[in-house]
């Protein structure tokens, strides 16, 4: 279990920004590090994930790419088999379906089927999530959809503190990582969002490891599982109860590979827990969650768990129809407090 | 030749297409202040508009039937108006409302009208095989009805518009694919994306007939989509058109377009429409008062459409849970 450092400095930038300067610090001391992807160059990204890095690294590190999502993701892993550490792009995750091939069959696999003895070290980075009608093709999460495939790490932090942290340790990791970040939790100025996502980030080098959850608020009452943006719903809601429920709330940070660890120590406190996710709900994260305290020992549980996950239908384009499938506050708190009551 | 009663027509319609992409622009915007969020705002989410792209829908659709297929790109509303899309459903579709196209489930980028055979997705040249397998149907069922696929030149190096041309050309399908080509695939211009100067010229390598049409001229663009639906209705198969057009604003609303520097400017100089007008205008066709009213028509049509939005009930919550299944 660990609990953020509580002294991370005072200089506070996007998340967005957070990434680009994990990525440009590592670019600097590896010259083995480089950028592709669409509008990653000039424009800086879509999001805003590699902005300023085509000022300081050029066209020769930081490479906008055609519209041909197969060809620079197999391009990337083939730069990564020769030893180098490329940062790719996939603009939204959504897009993956024209390019899953190279993801699921050859990224992933490729260790594992030469015996280890061929290495990806590559990061695909993208971004995941909705609650900006952008409609079904421009909106989902997906990350169980990645985490399903045994060879990927899949990571999605909540907050800029981690988003570089973790961005440093993707680069630096042999495996390929799929990096995940929630459009809410950039600090896009174009976008409505959270104050958390604009937080303390320290100028050094440093990294958050992949793999371990992060006790995000402690509590004894209930536990709250959540990943990415919804961290900071699960987090306001905590801090709205305080004093009435005692809300823990564990932020994954990595689905995977998932810290079962964490989440039961947490369960084996609290005896109750609801796992929030904005991904959807059946076949995914939240199932996982539950299966995991299910297979481990249920009696931590003095109740049913709850889950608070996308429900599945594609996402709609309305605002009034994505938000009664969003996991947002109300349900959270709505589902902490039938749980406690 | 194109006759004078069209050319007139091609005016009206590019004129009419105008007038919807200023007003959606409008609307679009018209709520997001004082801090701009693109969720927030009777039309939130992501908007593509196409204003000097008109020539090409317009050239392109007087060529069609209604029975024909298209599929379009994530920049779509040029492309419906032009196809017949009725413009009341699809507005109130841009305004998420019930009586939109897809009952406020699609979007913008998501205009589905069965009875027009229209389409469009936002996930670039996902299109292109969809129009191959339409005018499958229409060959397999012994119709003379074509499919159109559309999309920008950057969609031209996805491997969908690869295996699609290839597709069509092996099985001789009545298929058009064309190639919008404004330069732009958001920030990247197309000679730093693009292996050749012209896409047609990417035909040859399926054995099919390639033309660049430049100078967006919507009479030019009829008369070589004319060749093509010829060709296709008549069992010849598919044709690739690349079409130079221009992207007059941001890739979306809100696109700041620091990327593109004096060149916007440019684009910005080259609208078609004044263009065409002035030409109109020389060959007698029209005068200052059938200009006005031609515009004061649009003007009224989209405004209407847009009321007919802003009246039409928002969804029920539970409206999201219909339709994953038929
Ligand atoms: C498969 C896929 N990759 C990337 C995107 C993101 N994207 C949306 S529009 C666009 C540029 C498209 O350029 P072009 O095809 O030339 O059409 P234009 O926008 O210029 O009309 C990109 C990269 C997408 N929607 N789908």
């Amino acid at each position: 279990m660990t609990v953020i450092d509580a002294s991370p400095g005072t200089r506070r930038l996007t998340t967005a920004k957070a990434i680009s300067e994990g990525i440009a610090q590592e670019m600097r001391t590896n010259s083995e590090v480089f950028v592709m992807g669409e509008d990653v160059g000039p424009y800086g990204g879509i999001f805003g994930s590699t902005t300023g890095l085509f000022d300081e690294f050029g066209a020769t590190r930081i490479l906008d790419t055609p519209i041909s999502e197969t060809g620079f993701i197999g391009a990337g892993i083939g730069a990564a088999v020769e030893g180098m550490r490329p940062v790719v792009e996939l603009m939204f995750v959504d897009f993956f379906g024209v390019c899953m091939d190279q993801i699921y069959n050859h990224m992933a696999k490729i260790h594992y089927e030469s015996g280890g003895n061929v290495k990806v070290p590559m990061v695909l980075m993208m971004a995941t999530g909705g609650g900006y009608s952008d409609g079904a093709q421009h909106s989902q999460c997906l990350w169980a959809t990645f985490a399903h495939m045994p060879g990927l790490k899949v990571v999605a932090p909540s907050n800029p503190h981690d988003a570089k942290g973790l961005m440093i340790s993707a680069i630096r990791d042999d495996n390929p990582v799929i990096f995940m970040f929630h459009k809410g939790v950039m600090g896009l100025p174009w976008m409505a969002k959270n104050p958390r996502s604009i937080g303390p980030v320290p100028e050094e080098e440093y990294t958050v490891p992949i793999g371990k959850a992060a006790i995000a608020h402690e509590g004894t009452d209930v536990t709250v599982v959540s990943v990415s943006l919804s961290v900071q719903h699960c987090l306001d809601v905590a801090e709205k109860l305080a004093g009435d429920i005692s809300v823990e709330v564990v932020d994954l940070r990595t689905i995977a590979p998932l810290d079962r660890d964490t989440v039961l120590a947490s369960v084996a406190k609290t005896g109750r827990l609801v796992i929030v996710d904005e991904d959807y709900k059946s076949f995914g994260m939240s199932g996982e969650i539950a299966a995991t305290i299910a297979e481990v020992d249920p009696m931590l549980l003095r109740a049913p768990i709850k889950r608070v996950a996308y429900p599945d239908i594609p996402i709609p384009y309305a605002r009034v129809l994505e938000y009664e499938a969003l996991p947002t506050r109300d349900k959270i708190e709505a589902a902490i407090r039938d749980l406690v009551s | 030749m194109v006759d004078n009663n069209q050319r007139v027509e091609f005016y009206r319609q590019m004129v009419r297409i105008r007038a919807y992409e200023e007003a959606i622009r409008r609307d679009y915007h018209a709520d997001k202040t004082p801090a701009w969020d693109i969720g927030a705002g009777l039309i939130p989410g992501e908007m593509h508009l196409a204003a000097g792209q008109e020539p090409v829908a317009v050239g392109l659709c007087a060529n069609l039937r209604d029975d024909d297929a298209l599929t379009a790109p994530h920049r779509p509303h040029h492309l419906a108006l032009a196809k017949g899309v009725d413009m009341k459903a699809m507005t109130a579709e841009i305004f998420g409302r019930t009586t939109g196209l897809g009952k406020g489930k699609g979007g913008h980028m998501h205009l589905f009208d069965p009875d027009k055979h229209f389409s469009c997705s936002g996930i670039i040249a996902e299109g292109m095989p969809v129009a191959v397998g339409q005018a499958l149907a229409f060959s397999r069922r012994g119709t003379d009805s074509v499919a159109v696929a559309v999309a920008g030149e950057g969609a031209a190096n996805q491997g969908a518009f690869h295996e699609a041309l290839n597709l069509a050309a092996m099985w001789k399908l009545p298929v058009i694919f064309i190639i919008e080509d404004n330069d732009w695939a958001i920030s990247v211009p197309r000679d730093t994306s693009t292996s050749v100067a012209n896409n047609a010229d990417r035909a040859a390598a399926y054995g099919v007939p390639g033309e660049r049409i430049e100078g967006n001229d919507v009479e030019a663009i009829y008369q070589a989509v004319k060749r093509a639906v010829d060709r296709a209705r008549s069992g010849g198969g598919p044709t690739l058109l690349e079409i130079h057009t221009v992207r007059m604003w941001g890739h979306f609303e809100g696109d700041a377009q620091a990327y593109r520097g004096d060149e916007l400017a440019e684009a910005e100089a080259a609208d078609p429409i004044p263009a065409y007008e002035a030409k109109l205008i020389a060959d007698d066709l029209l005068s200052e008062s059938e200009i006005a009213q031609i515009l004061a028509d649009a003007t009224e049509e989209v405004e209407a459409a847009i009321a007919f939005a802003k009246a039409s009930p928002e969804p029920d919550p539970s409206d999201a849970y219909q339709h994953v299944f038929a």
